[in-house]
């Protein structure tokens, strides 16, 4: 029981904390903090729209907490989400493209599962990197965000340059590849990626808990020499769930590309790959957890886009702070594990 | 036409020397921390408050002397946050280094609305009050301490000791945590120098993420080198070279009828990286307790 206790109290605890250091900061730079709270808060929540687009900027922060997640309980961590977010993004809107008049039936299916592909590529690499030739995947991964910015810059720019603008994005994509926007969100791009991102945490879930497979993973997460022992091979559990994040990371594709902007834009992401990390340490690696966590990034991302506006000395950039503060009192082990002393 | 071949290349040298010196600053920080055992993936953040306290130090005193002081003691500053999470709260050092990232590339927009009411980037320096090449030839100097510090003194000892076997060096009587401090704030520094370098002598002015992954790339050069000080900062200045090259030949017709694509040229430090960590290209091994927190038993 108080470990359950302690699993919901930690996270709550560290964005209690990371908040008031964050406000604290603006108090220092001469705002009321309890009006940038409001500001915060409102500028998420306050209408329809703006709640539509902290849903959206909490719909690849799913995918991507899903990613992180599935390689931390294989022992792995999976930095790499961004550059698999990238390529996936890339290759729907590659599809999407090239084949405009794809009949509209199949048209998502097939641009959602070139993204799932991209992703998958990507996250394999490092997957048999670290299996076959025992090479770390974080600098694997941190060296392929950057390989695959260049990569999309490239195909952005020299093969499906959009000819109507000077920004650096590719052609639009056929309207048949275009999913379901509610129209509820008052033309905030909330789509079908949306209940989406909520399967795919119910597939990650299902996939951890309940399967054969997953029981293998989280094996080899937790001990490598009795996974070992128990005839299952580290090599091929890490090369899956590393592909596993690349997939999941590739979704994000579905929620920018079809959901969204209809075609790939250079540097769309805010860093949904590194917020992503945030997401699944707060949300302790569980994918309910998960959800949380990325709404309330979501929320964050959003409410400070209005500080701009709204304060003298405040900037959006407060949403960085804020998710820095936040993921360090999580991360703070020492910190936890004394303060469980002091409770005994 | 050979005189203007001499030139060019002359040039690329040049302009090769000057863009690898932010890199080997802090390729060779993270050669203290990671040598003691604290993986240092933070050097980007480091690097762009480095940047800004020195383009910030710069303009107030017109010294870029002065101005790189307050660069090195501001990455010391935010090194010591580091250290505390990573080093006394045992927080994952890849995460940690991540917040501490993120923390910078928020706080430092931040500060210069304060100060300047411009979001993003500090008023251009005067010319006159920049480095013009100081910094290009002061870095070797660096080098040649960091090469001498690990090799030949006890502290370089320590340090490898830290990284390598931290329960010999505590047998021995050496408080492991006491070292990777130091090594973490003498990361802080250099790679504070570094960012330095940046903003008041490759550039004018502090402008938001102008590091452009220079931390990461430093990275990457650290272990191209193979945690050696030498061997890194001459990765630094292959990378360099690569950079020099794509500024140079941008929109440059080699062959056939197309500009050579910079991305090509851009993500090479990066594939060579992975190649080397594979062993498909020589062997890296990084120290053997790089990434675990020290407990005394």
């Amino acid at each position: 029981m108080t470990r359950i206790i302690r699993a919901f109290l930690q996270p709550i605890l560290a964005v209690f904390a990371g908040l008031c250091l964050g406000l604290a900061v603006t108090w220092i730079a001469g705002e009321n903090p309890w009006h940038v709270f409001k500001i915060l808060c409102l500028g998420a929540f306050g209408s329809s729209y703006d709640f539509g687009m902290t849903l959206s900027y909490a719909t690849p922060l799913v995918f991507t907490g899903l990613s992180v997640a599935i390689a931390f309980h294989a022992g792995l961590f999976n930095v790499g989400a961004e550059g698999q977010l990238t390529l996936g993004a890339l290759a729907a809107a590659a599809v999407g493209a090239l084949w405009p008049q794809c009949p509209s039936i199949v048209a998502p299916v097939i641009a959602g599962l070139a993204a799932i592909f991209a992703g998958t590529f990507w996250g394999a690499i490092p997957g048999w990197l670290r299996a076959r030739r025992g090479s770390h995947e974080v600098i694997n991964t941190i060296m392929l965000n950057f390989i695959a910015a260049g990569l999309s810059s490239y195909v952005t720019l020299y093969m499906l340059k959009n000819p109507e603008t000077q920004n650096p994005e590719t052609r639009t994509i056929g309207v048949g590849y275009m999913i379901h926007q509610f129209a509820i969100f008052g033309g905030a791009p909330v789509s079908l990626a949306l209940p989406l991102a909520i399967l795919a945490a119910v597939c990650v879930w299902f996939f951890l808990a309940k399967t054969v497979w997953g029981f293998e993973l989280r094996a080899v997460g937790q001990s490598e020499s009795a996974a070992r022992a128990a005839g299952i091979s580290a090599a091929n559990v890490r090369v899956t769930a590393l592909s596993l994040a690349g997939a999941l990371a590739g979704l994000v594709g579905v929620a920018e590309v079809l959901g969204n902007a209809g075609r790939f834009k250079v540097g769309f992401s805010p860093e949904y790959g590194f917020i992503g990390i945030a997401v699944a340490l707060l949300g302790r690696n569980h994918p309910l957890g998960i959800l949380a966590a990325a709404l309330l990034f979501g929320a964050l991302h959003k409410g400070a886009s209005a500080l701009d506006l709204e304060t003298e000395h405040v900037t959006r950039d407060l949403s960085l702070i804020l998710q820095a503060l936040i993921l360090l009192a999580v991360c703070a082990e020492g910190l936890w594990s004394w303060m469980a002393k002091k409770q005994k | 036409m050979d005189g203007e071949k001499t030139k060019m290349i002359a040039q690329l040298l040049t302009s090769t020397l000057r863009v690898s010196t932010p890199l080997i600053f802090a390729a060779l920080g993270g050669m203290f921390s990671e040598r003691a055992g604290v993986i240092n993936i933070a050097l980007e953040g480091l690097m762009l408050v480095g940047a800004w306290a020195a383009a910030v130090g710069t303009l107030m005193t017109h010294s870029p002397w002065l101005g790189s002081g307050l660069g090195m003691l501001a990455g010391v500053l935010l090194a010591a946050i580091y250290g505390l999470f990573v080093i006394r709260l045992r927080a994952n050092q890849i995460v940690a280094g991540m917040a501490i990232n993120m923390f910078a590339f928020g706080l430092m927009p931040f500060l210069c609305k304060i100060l300047y009411d411009v979001t993003g980037s500090t008023p251009a320096i005067p010319i006159a009050d920049r480095f013009q090449s100081a910094p290009a030839y002061f870095v070797w100097l660096f080098v040649a301490l960091a090469f001498v510090t690990m090799k030949y003194t006890p502290a370089g000892l320590w340090v490898s000791f830290a990284g390598e076997h931290p329960e010999a060096l505590d047998a021995a009587g050496v408080r492991v945590n006491r070292v990777r401090w130091a090594a973490v704030l003498v990361s802080g520094a250099l790679a504070g120098l570094g960012g330095a370098t940046l903003s008041i002598f490759l550039s004018s002015s502090f402008s938001r993420s102008m590091t452009a992954g220079r931390g990461f790339m430093a990275l990457a050069a650290l272990i191209f080198g193979k945690w050696h000080p030498i061997r890194a900062a001459l990765a630094c200045l292959l990378f360099g070279f690569a950079e020099a090259v794509q500024i140079r030949l941008q929109g440059v017709v080699l062959w056939g009828s197309q500009p050579i694509p910079v991305q090509f040229i851009q993500i090479l430090p990066y594939v060579v990286t992975i190649l080397v960590l594979a062993g498909f290209v020589g062997r890296s091994r990084a120290p053997k307790a790089l990434g675990t927190p020290f407990l005394r038993g």
